[in-house]
């Protein structure tokens, strides 16, 4: 608890505390904790005496700041038209056999999260999925399972 | 200031800077239809509705959020406009729960009037409507349906530029946006004052009032009730926008009529206990006063603040909560009327409480919580056992099948119906002020508040906070400790004025020793319980009637009310006694701030 509300107050001291603040806070917090919980967004609401509901809003807008619990991994594969027609639902099969959960779901060692995004933007290059923020362009369903594999070599065995 | 001029329809028009093409196109009598526009609030522009063809644009122009420029020649009923409004209407209907039939807003929404007047009826989109969309009746005061929700954001924007409260926001983008609480947390475990204006606000049926008018008709059924209903001051200034009169029309004769004869036993004023709260807060307001100046006494607080408003009350107790020892102790009218009701009035006319239902028609969202406060039930029942709003009342009216037009005027019955022009502008911003000098001063010295008329003005009017000073001079004996003290006192209302005034005695700097605070812009008049539409224009016009049937009434001062001289002579017997402190006064307490 003491370690997390240092982390607050060094956020505050470098981004201040007012609600241009409220952005660089939120990113802060993600990449440190992995997720924006309900009592961090009253910490910050507090901090910078602003409503929990506008914290929220603000969180709630951005794809990459999540409100709920999520995996130490994010993947993403893009679910929009280019990447459907270059064969993104293989890939999502592909990686749901391999971790053993659907697009939406968390692995039960919180290791990864798999969800569909909005475009990425390499339409050109499609399918693509992204971990974390390292991009995967021209996947294929082998190539994704060699790399989840290699992050975490326990589903090597599993597929 | 640089005039802009500019051609609307052939017609030209000249604007200052700064001014949009909304407002140009006003000034000249063409109408623009809006949907997210609210005078009240700042421009959104996500509604699309006001589009208009600007000569040279390619596109077409949103005209409440482009300012007019030099020049410009614009048209605003083109068929490239007029089609794009339809669609427009045609896609917000696709999204939208269109039960209109079981729409407690129906015949008062804008987005119905939109879909009529651009002629929505083949369908041109299917509905898209998500399904399973549950309504929140969480809240005692406000129920919310998302599926009735245009997301034109006029409730969020109320919510943070009128009260500064951010209950709502605007969660998700895009297919997903909604307008949520933090965590889509019901409303009632949200931070909401409960205040209504959002419900005043929004143009729909998304967000209205909880709805207890159908209880009320049981009551009113059954013969073993005695059914007493208490009309809050503001509720006769604004009656009558539900019933076809022009605004500011005041219709409280027509009033009492319509309610004896829907089958109300006992119609009764709730200005009556107005007047009791200015003598019992003005008591208070002396009481502190002494005990800060004579007796040097740290635990009393000064600024006293009213407590007349349940949305400042929750407001301040959310957001203020180490600051609670300000508010007077009194309850509100409607809560004192409710305790009175189920002990004096009972025992006057010897009905058994427990067979009294005691109903208050208030502008208010608030009252409706304030009436479900577990601590409101200090006669031994619920003081209230429901709070309506000036719209439930109007609907009831409608239903009761009378000709309200027609009707004759008839005053309230007894007890607790009379009441002074003190006790009526309670329902103004500034009245409960006014009111509490009119007695105070006059308790202290013995003479008549010295403004002309007993008319207090610069605590009357629009802006946002007003101040006043009185120098209290020729002091009876008892209150000579106060001779010579030059009192000072601060109105606001809207909770963002609120907020202002409460931040200066958060810090100890207030200069005041008395505060009025109404959680409404207005005050009452304003309510989250008045008729729909509600602007600055509708709120001056309520304000002026009220100080209209003020002027008309032969006493303007509470303590001349002669119902409130018999009420301590029979029952209460002193203010701030025994019997008072139990029935009268209440608690608060600490809630969460964020």
């Amino acid at each position: 608890m003491i370690q997390t509300e240092n982390l607050l107050l060094e956020l505050i001291e470098k981004h201040g505390n007012s609600r241009d603040g409220l952005l660089p806070i939120l990113q802060e917090v993600v990449a440190k904790e992995n997720y924006l919980s309900e009592h961090r967004m009253v910490e910050i609401a507090k901090a910078l005496n602003i409503s929990s509901a506008e914290v929220y809003g603000t969180a709630s807008f951005y794809t990459y700041l999540f409100t709920k619990p999520m995996g130490k991994n994010v993947i993403r594969v893009c679910k929009t038209i280019s990447c459907k027609m270059a064969g993104k639902q293989e890939i999502i099969k592909a990686i749901e056999k391999t971790l053993k959960i659907k697009v939406g779901e968390t692995t039960r060692d919180k290791n990864f999260t798999f969800i569909e995004s909005n475009c990425l933007g390499w339409c050109h290059k499609g399918p693509v999925m992204i971990i974390n923020e390292e991009v995967y362009p021209e996947i294929t369903p082998e190539r994704a399972v060699e790399i989840l594999c290699e992050m975490d070599p326990k589903h090597l065995s599993k597929f | 200031m640089s005039t802009i001029n500019l051609i609307i329809d052939n017609k030209t028009v000249s604007v200052e800077k700064g001014k949009t093409i909304l407002d140009a196109a006003k000034k000249i009598n063409v109408r623009i239809p809006t949907l997210c526009h609210h005078e009240d609030l700042c421009v959104a522009g996500n509604c699309r509705i006001c589009v208009v063809q600007v000569e040279g644009s390619r596109t077409l122009t949103a005209s409440c959020s482009t300012p007019a420029e030099e020049g410009m020649i614009i048209r605003t009923n083109t068929p490239k406009v007029r089609n794009a409004r339809k669609d427009i209407v045609a896609l917000l209907v696709s999204e939208h729960n269109t039960q209109c039939t079981t729409c407690y807003r129906s015949m008062n929404c804008e987005l119905q009037s939109l879909s009529a007047e651009y002629n929505i009826d083949n369908n041109r989109y299917l509905s898209i409507l998500k399904p399973n969309i549950s309504i929140d009746r969480s809240s005692w005061s406000i129920e919310k349906d998302d599926s009735k929700c245009v997301r034109c954001q006029r409730c969020v924007r109320t919510c943070a530029e009128l009260q500064h409260v951010n209950a709502l926001t605007v969660s998700g983008k895009g297919k997903d946006m909604k307008i949520s609480t933090f965590m889509e947390l019901p409303l009632n475990e949200a931070i909401c004052t409960n205040c209504g204006q959002c419900v005043i606000h929004c143009p729909t049926g998304a967000l209205t009032e909880r709805r207890y008018f159908d209880r009320v008709w049981e009551a009113i059924g059954n013969e073993k009730k005695h059914v007493i209903m208490n009309t809050a001051p503001s509720v006769r200034v604004a009656l009558g926008e539900m019933l076809g009169y022009p605004v500011g029309t005041r219709v409280t004769g027509k009033m009492v009529t319509a309610m004896k004869r829907m089958g109300v036993d006992s119609v009764l004023d709730t200005d009556f206990t107005a007047d009791l709260t200015i003598i019992e807060e003005g008591n208070e307001l002396l009481q502190r006063l002494k005990k800060v100046l004579v007796d040097h006494n740290s635990s009393v607080k000064l600024p006293m603040m009213t407590s007349c408003c349940p949305g400042w009350v929750k407001f301040a107790e959310h957001i203020f909560p180490e600051h609670l020892g300000h508010l007077s102790s009194c309850k509100s009218p409607q809560q004192m009327f409710g305790a009175l009701s189920k002990t004096y009035y009972a025992e006057k006319k010897g009905i058994k409480p427990e067979d009294i239902v005691s109903v208050s028609i208030m502008p208010c969202a608030a009252k409706k919580f304030e009436a479900n406060r577990p601590e409101m039930n200090s006669s031994g029942f619920r003081d209230i056992d429901a709070g309506l709003t000036t719209r439930e009342l109007g609907l009831m009216i409608k239903q009761s099948g009378l000709n309200f037009a027609e009707l004759e005027d008839s005053s309230y019955d007894s007890l607790m119906g009379e009441s002074t022009g003190a006790g009526v502008i309670f329902g103004a911003t500034g009245g409960v002020m006014e009111a509490a000098l009119r007695t105070a001063y006059e308790v202290v010295t013995g003479k008549e508040v010295p403004f002309k008329n007993l008319n207090i003005l610069p605590v009357r009017g629009m802006e946002g906070i007003k101040e006043a000073s009185i120098k209290i001079e020729g002091c009876l004996p008892e209150w000579s400790f106060l001779e010579g003290v030059e009192l000072r006192v601060a109105v606001a209302h809207g909770l963002i004025n609120a907020r202002t005034i409460m931040d200066e005695v958060a810090e100890g700097k207030s200069p005041y020793h008395f505060i009025e605070i109404m959680a409404c812009p207005g005050g009452c008049i304003g309510g989250g319980g008045q008729p729909i539409p509600t602007n600055e224009e509708i709120r001056k016009k309520r304000t002026q009637a009220i100080y209209e049937e003020d002027m008309g009434m032969p006493k303007r001062k509470s303590h001349e009310n002669p119902e409130i001289k018999k009420i301590y002579k029979e029952f209460l017997k002193e203010p701030l006694g025994e019997i008072s402190h139990h029935l009268l006064h209440t608690t608060y307490k600490k809630r969460n701030h964020f």
